[in-house]
């Protein structure tokens, strides 16, 4: 009696704590109920490790008052009901939806078009429209009961939403589906959580930034001037930067959308403290390792890609393996991430219709997902990413009264969800109340027998009536305990119907009505079921279903895939012609030892110990082929939004995925430098790689790369070849003074931040005074003489020196003045006449420069010529006759000068790494190929190996195919073949992110 | 006076700067021998230790030297390679000269068929990037227009004249024919996924280019009072067998689909471009005897999965399959990159052909293809000396090394812009 008056004294001061109204009411008296809603006999799943059995649960005024075993008090004013046999669990919670929210459209027209918009449309914001952060999602939020109800029907009580527009969106608003509820009972936050993405707003037509790598550089800048902001040493207001600093502490939930977005995101939440939720891709299974290293909570989406119809071989030929494994693969992501311990939440987005949630759920848990994580991915993580696990997500004290009441477990395939309850309210989905009436029931009507057959769920049965034997026409609706038939005559060529209505005892089961006959007579009949429908055998049942086979993931998925990553190997190279690029030079019948990943001895006969051997008799070896001008391999080239660029960098943006690493390494490449484009006269930071493909975007990157820059000269930055007239150059006069500003603003940066004076963090003139100091190289796009020239007097003006002149088309012209400057150049061997300033490109130009003592390289800026480097090179020997092994070093060594990684690439020396290629033909020549392509000891091309791949690619899309096909018949839905391609990116391209 | 003089100085400066283009050669007027050389014959024989004569432009001697008498100017070219001139069938060389300066710009009229569009009267004989081919060997072109569904007609010219008119081999060769593509791509900056996806129109479009050619026929039939339809009329090659029809098509289905067109309209000779699935149907192609110039060999492969080398090795599937074939350079940048047709070539052999085959592929087939194999393409007696000795292996750039070039027997220039502004610069530095 104690326990209860004490229970009830707790009972009280909760519900006492909410119970005063500060607001009016007129739509009549102020009333409130203070009954109490009781569920007895439940099996009650509070958490998803947490079950009891026989429990009841006490609910209020919209909140949980208790749950316990069946010896917890029930309050006298209750309502109870009977739960016998049947399952309570929380409502579902969804993290990533734009509910009651209409998103702004996005404009038709490119934002290139016309004279772009380059300042911002806003006051009192940040300069770039694409930061909203200051968004609050209210003031665009509607209640949309009818999409309510779409997702009550599938079980949730709670959403998250918000303004899906721009980079920094503004914060989101938590609201409860309680379609009976006023605003303020709904909105359980307004400020639930804060909102990014890598795309552009709507709203604005402000062009930068253009790309990925530009929206990754303006969120860290937008993070460092909040933190100059917050210091309060702005002397303007700026709302955006204020909602930053605001917003600091809430939830930050970023929409990646694939596996490499959300790394990406990771790493700028990683240089600024800041942990995001990352809405992921439905592709995290095939870069698992790196999904557990971002250590962040992921959101799931459950799109699972509908197979492709791939009955016709024509078109079937443009789906590649890799989204045929997409689909074969995807509904496996959620149970590779529960096994990997990565805690993820379920969400709607990206679903063509709310209701496929549950059928996909299914579909994941049928791959392997265990149905505890199921559960706990829409209710429990969720609410604990919010921050809110004592109202939401488990059913207990105090806790909002949100919760499912179903037949079965859910997720099984038998399940019927009844009811969904929201902040007390019910939702009836489907009735609990039903009496079953499946079965075979036997009735006379006019002294002739009809059978009568239903079967189907209980809320929606299917009837079959037979006469003498004959089938006939019937139509059956069952609601509110009344069943109705209608029902043809044997005799088909007179449109008769019979039809019959009856109330259904719960009790007795029988049917208790009437019959009209065709002819408007009546008759009252009872019909008693005589046959309870089969048992079906769920044991038996899930015997005969088949676990769905799923393919192997490789590195990368995709076609020429690695099944394992390529170890490092200890080789010996017998008897090869040897390109050292060393003073040896070029040494014959010679052998190369390579070890743990680096060049161990070259020399005659040496010994292999247990070394793998390689007779390479009549076969040459050269260091790998360096490309110093490549674009392969990247998800963003050019940043033209702005004329400088600096503060972005394609170590951003870097895409191991690319088919092009592989066929570069099939024509021995092994290091690239990934350059940004030339739309603008300062471009963005490089990235220099390795071809290991395979591995992951930071395991391509050199460790402790040396830093590059792009600039560009010329017709590109002052865009002669597209109609745009409105940004700053349009002449290469302007191009100077462009520079001299830059330069000048960089070294007032430096001298502010070396000062010990406040200052603010600023990206693109940090990157800046890194060239003056010599930290970072310039690599500048260049072809005509008078422009050349004037790069090398400004760098003169501040003190350093020009790295690299890339294409250089009329390096010829000045190669005095390069040699004396100490600028190298890297050059087309060939190409010309396509624009009026490589009028005067001759291929002759790597020859005159080589001559003049110009450190001289010849470089691609094209996926297709790069895997033909070496034959590029030989054309120095054809145009200006340089020697062969100069010509070779062209391609190898000197651009490992130029890219200042000539201590670990680029020659054939011992402890330089082992990044070999084997040629079956001397390496100059049209007739050699690669035949074995080596990075750090480890084989990355071989030609063998090709064979077998081919073989597998062809194997395995065959049997993708079949797979595909079955499924058309079984009646799935498809989707029309496509070849799914990335833009292909040369200096010139631009790309938009939308 | 000192205006007048400058101003002469100047201008004689002015006119042999800007003058780059290499004066055309004088007919040949005496017989020339050349001795000693390995002929590479264009039809997969080479001759060892060859000797050659031509007179009056035409081959009349080549066999293997034995004592053979000799006329006129000898050349002595022991060791060296004798090739016939190459052959750039499909291109667009002397019709731009700056890809990006639209004024330099006459490969493509608008317009849906053109065929009375004649690339010939545009060619630019003097372009500085039509000489540019000569020192890699390149000495013939079809000079094709662009755009369009039927694009117009093509002529074929040597590389070395004054103008277009007597550049001229053999004038409207050609009808050149874009054919509906079976995909389209997604205009990505338009919010489309890139890549591929059926194309939805492809049947319409195909019976609207059937339409134009049942129009086409029927016309030729029209009294010689009605009004003419320049147009239609100018179809007239394809179904007379006086002309070749040029189809661009790329994908299986679409070269199957111009077979049954061919044969639907009894078109007498065509010849599929590009063609770049072109080995899926080589049975097909062999048993209609139709040909192939294939998608250039420096290209990436078109899908993700294809083998790397598909590009390289199409050609040899196509030949040893027996489809008669030879390679053509649209594509980015095809003008100047056309000189590097012997590369493409030599990466055939790279990739698994014979040598000399791989030679046909720029020569004989070519020649073939084109129709002017009668008198040009490869080194035999009656045909045109246009030929040239390299030092090596003109294939290969590292010995592709021309020493001497003729066409139609006289010996051209192999200075260009491009030769002259690098002697130009080397003897700055040496100053």
């Amino acid at each position: 009696m104690k326990k209860l008056l004490l229970s009830l004294l707790v009972i009280y001061g909760i519900l006492n704590s909410n119970a005063q109204d500060y607001f009016p009411k007129n739509d009549g008296v102020k009333t409130s109920n203070t009954n109490y809603t009781v569920f007895t006999n439940a099996t009650i799943h509070t958490t998803p490790n947490n079950i009891i059995t026989n429990g009841i649960l006490i609910i209020r005024q919209g909140k949980i008052v208790d749950v316990g075993s069946s010896s917890i008090a029930i309050p006298k004013n209750s309502i109870i009901t009977d739960l016998e046999e049947k399952h309570i669990y929380a409502s579902f919670i969804d993290l990533y939806t734009s509910f009651g929210v209409q998103p702004p459209k996005k404009s038709k027209t490119s934002p290139f078009r016309g004279n772009p918009q380059y300042g911002s449309s806003r006051e009192g914001y940040y300069w770039n429209d694409h930061i909203r952060p200051e968004t609050n999602t209210l003031t665009h939020f509607k209640y949309d009961k009818k999409q309510a109800d779409e997702y009550i029907k599938q079980g949730f009580g709670v959403l998250n939403t918000h303004m899906p527009d721009g980079i920094a969106r503004g914060t989101g608003l938590l609201v409860a589906l309680n379609n009976k509820g006023t605003v303020g009972e709904r909105l359980l936050s307004d400020r639930s959580s804060h909102f990014f993405s890598f795309t552009k707003s709507n709203k604005s037509k402000q062009l930068y930034p253009t790309s990925l790598m530009g929206a990754m550089a303006l969120l860290r800048q937008m993070y460092h001037d909040a933190t100059w902001y917050e210091k309060e040493n702005s002397k303007t207001k700026d709302l955006s930067l204020e909602a930053i600093i605001r917003n600091k502490n809430l939830p930050q939930i970023f929409e990646a959308g694939s596996k490499e977005n959300g790394f990406r995101a990771d790493k700028i939440g990683d240089e600024f403290n800041i942990n995001y939720v990352l809405l992921g891709g439905g592709n995290e299974y095939s870069r698992i390792d790196n999904v557990i290293a971002t250590n962040a909570k992921y959101i799931i989406p459950l799109n699972f890609p509908d197979a492709y119809d791939v009955s016709d071989p024509f078109s079937a030929n443009l789906v590649s393996l890799a989204d045929m494994r997409q689909w074969n693969q995807a509904p496996s992501n959620p149970s590779v991430l529960a096994k990997k311990g990565v805690v993820f939440s379920f969400t709607t987005h990206k679903l063509d219709k709310i209701s496929n949630l549950q059928p996909n759920i299914l579909k994941a848990i049928e791959y392997g997902l265990d149905h505890k994580t199921a559960l706990a991915s829409l209710t429990t993580i969720p609410a604990e990413i919010l921050g809110k696990s004592d109202l939401l997500g488990s059913l207990k004290k105090g806790a909002y009264a949100n919760f499912l009441i179903t037949k079965e477990e859910l997720f099984s395939k038998e399940n019927i969800v009844y009811e969904n309850w929201v902040q007390g309210h019910k939702n009836v989905i489907n009735n609990m109340n039903v009496v079953p009436i499946n079965g075979k029931y036997e009735f006379m009507i006019s002294n002739k027998k009809y059978n009568m057959s239903i079967t189907g769920k209980p809320s929606t049965p299917k009837a079959e009536i037979t006469t003498e034997g004959k089938k006939l026409g019937t139509k059956i609706s069952y609601k509110n305990d009344w069943v109705s038939v209608t029902f043809t005559q044997p005799d088909t060529t007179k449109t008769n119907y019979t039809r019959l209505i009856a109330s259904i005892n719960k009790k007795t089961n029988l049917w208790n009505g009437k019959v009209v006959l065709p002819n408007g007579t009546e008759t009252n009949l009872i019909i008693k079921k005589k046959e309870e429908p089969p048992v079906t055998n769920k044991k038996e049942e899930k015997k005969s279903q088949q676990k769905p086979e799923v393919f192997p993931v490789t590195y990368p998925n995709m076609a020429y895939g690695h099944s394992a990553l390529p170890a490092s190997e200890t080789i010996l190279f017998k008897n090869a012609t040897v390109w050292t690029n060393e003073k040896e030079g070029i040494l014959k019948e010679t052998d190369v030892l390579i070890k743990s990943g680096k060049i161990v001895s070259i020399g005659k006969n040496l010994s292999s110990g247990n070394a793998k051997i390689i007779d390479a008799t009549g076969k040459h070896i050269t260091p790998g082929i360096i490309d110093e001008h490549s674009h392969i391999a990247a998800a963003a080239i050019n940043e033209a939004g702005h004329n400088s660029s600096a503060e972005v960098t394609i170590e951003d943006v870097v895409n191991p995925e690319d088919i092009n690493i592989y066929r570069n390494l099939a024509g021995g490449v092994t290091s690239i430098q990934i350059l940004h484009g030339s739309a603008n006269p300062i471009g963005g930071q490089s990235a220099i790689i390795k071809l290991k493909w395979g591995e992951n975007a930071d395991n391509l990157i050199y460790k402790n790369s040396p830093k590059f820059i792009k600039f560009a000269l010329g017709e590109n930055v002052k865009q002669s070849n597209w109609q745009s007239f409105s940004r700053f150059p349009q002449s290469r006069m302007g191009v100077e003074q462009l520079f001299m500003d830059y330069f000048h603003r960089a070294k007032e940066y430096e001298r502010l931040k070396n000062s010990g004076k406040p200052f603010r963090e600023d990206i693109e003139l940090q990157t800046i005074s890194e060239i003056i100091n010599g930290e970072r190289f310039i690599s500048c796009h260049s072809y005509v003489q008078s422009e050349i020239n004037m790069l090398m007097k400004v760098a003169e003006k501040f003190n350093f020196k020009v790295n690299t002149f890339t294409h250089i088309l009329e390096g010829y012209k000045v190669a005095d003045k390069m040699a004396a400057h100490g600028v190298g150049g890297s050059t087309f061997s060939d190409w010309w006449a396509y624009k009026f300033e490589v009028n005067d490109a001759i291929p002759y130009n790597a020859a005159i420069m080589h001559n003049q003592g110009v450190l001289t390289a010849i470089n691609s800026d094209d996926a297709e010529m790069s895997r033909r480097l070496n034959q590029e090179a030989a054309k120095s020997v054809k145009y200006g006759g340089v020697n062969e092994e100069d010509a070779l070093k062209f391609v190898t060594l000197n651009p490992a000068k130029l890219l200042h990684i000539d201590d670990r690439v680029g020659s054939i020396k011992i402890g330089k790494d082992a990044d070999i290629v084997l040629w079956t033909d001397h390496p100059l020549s049209i007739y050699a190929k690669a035949e074995k392509t080596i990075i750090e000891g480890a084989i990355y091309f071989d030609l063998e190996k090709d064979k077998v791949l081919r073989r597998k690619i062809k194997e395995e899309k065959s049997k993708l195919s079949s797979m595909m096909i079955k499924a058309k018949n079984k009646g799935l839905k498809t989707q029309p073949a496509k070849k799914k391609e990335h833009q292909h990116f040369e200096c010139e391209t631009l790309e938009t992110i939308h | 006076m000192k205006k007048i003089i400058n101003f002469i100085i100047i201008s004689i400066f002015f006119l042999n700067n800007s003058n780059a283009q290499q004066t055309p050669a004088k007919i040949q007027s005496d017989p020339i021998t050349i001795i000693g050389a390995t002929a590479h014959i264009g039809n997969g024989k080479t001759i060892e230790n060859s000797i050659i004569i031509f007179e009056n432009g035409k081959i009349t001697t080549i066999e293997n030297n034995n004592n053979t008498a000799t006329k006129g100017k000898i050349v002595q070219a022991e060791g060296k390679h004798i090739y016939p001139g190459f052959i750039a069938p499909n291109s667009t060389l002397g019709l731009v000269e700056i890809g990006a300066v639209r004024a330099s710009d006459d490969d493509s009229e608008i317009g849906t068929y053109n065929p009375h569009i004649r690339s010939i009267i545009a060619y630019n004989a003097e372009s500085k990037i039509v000489e540019s081919m000569r020192p890699n060997g390149v000495l013939i072109a079809q000079v094709t227009p662009r755009g369009g569904k039927i694009s117009g007609t093509s002529s074929i010219v040597q590389l070395d004249a004054w103008n277009w008119e007597d550049a001229i081999i053999k004038i409207d060769d050609g009808i050149h024919m874009n054919w509906p593509n079976i995909f389209t791509r997604g205009r990505w900056w338009l919010g489309e996924e890139p890549g591929f996806k059926a194309n939805k129109e492809y049947n319409k479009q195909v019976l609207e280019l059937k339409d134009f050619i049942k129009q086409s026929k029927a016309s030729l039939k029209s009294n010689a009072s009605d009004i003419k339809n320049l147009p239609f009329l100018a179809m007239k090659g394809i179904f007379d067998g006086s002309q070749t029809l040029f189809i661009n098509a790329r994908t299986e289905k679409e070269i199957l689909d111009v077979i049954s067109f061919a044969k639907e309209y009894e078109l007498k000779k065509i010849v599929i471009v590009e063609g770049w699935e072109a080995y899926k149907v080589k049975e097909q192609l062999k048993k209609n005897n139709i040909a192939v110039l294939a998608t250039r060999t420096h290209s990436t492969p078109q899908l993700e999965d294809e083998d790397y080398d598909i590009s390289y090795k199409n050609p040899k599937i196509l030949m040893d399959a027996g489809v008669l074939v030879a390679l053509q350079n649209s594509g980015q940048m095809e003008r100047a990159n056309a000189r590097n047709l012997p590369f493409q070539a030599g990466t055939v052999a790279a990739h698994g052909l014979d040598k000399e085959k791989a030679l046909q592929l720029i020569t004989g087939n070519s020649a073939k293809i084109l129709g002017i194999d009668s008198f040009t393409g490869t080194l035999e007696v009656g045909k045109d000396a246009t030929l040239f000795i390299s030092k090596g292996d003109a294939l290969d750039m590292r010995t592709n090394q021309l020493e001497k070039a003729f066409i139609q027997g006289r010996e051209i220039s192999l200075e260009t812009h491009q030769t002259k502004l690098w002697k130009r610069y080397v003897n700055k530095y040496k100053q």
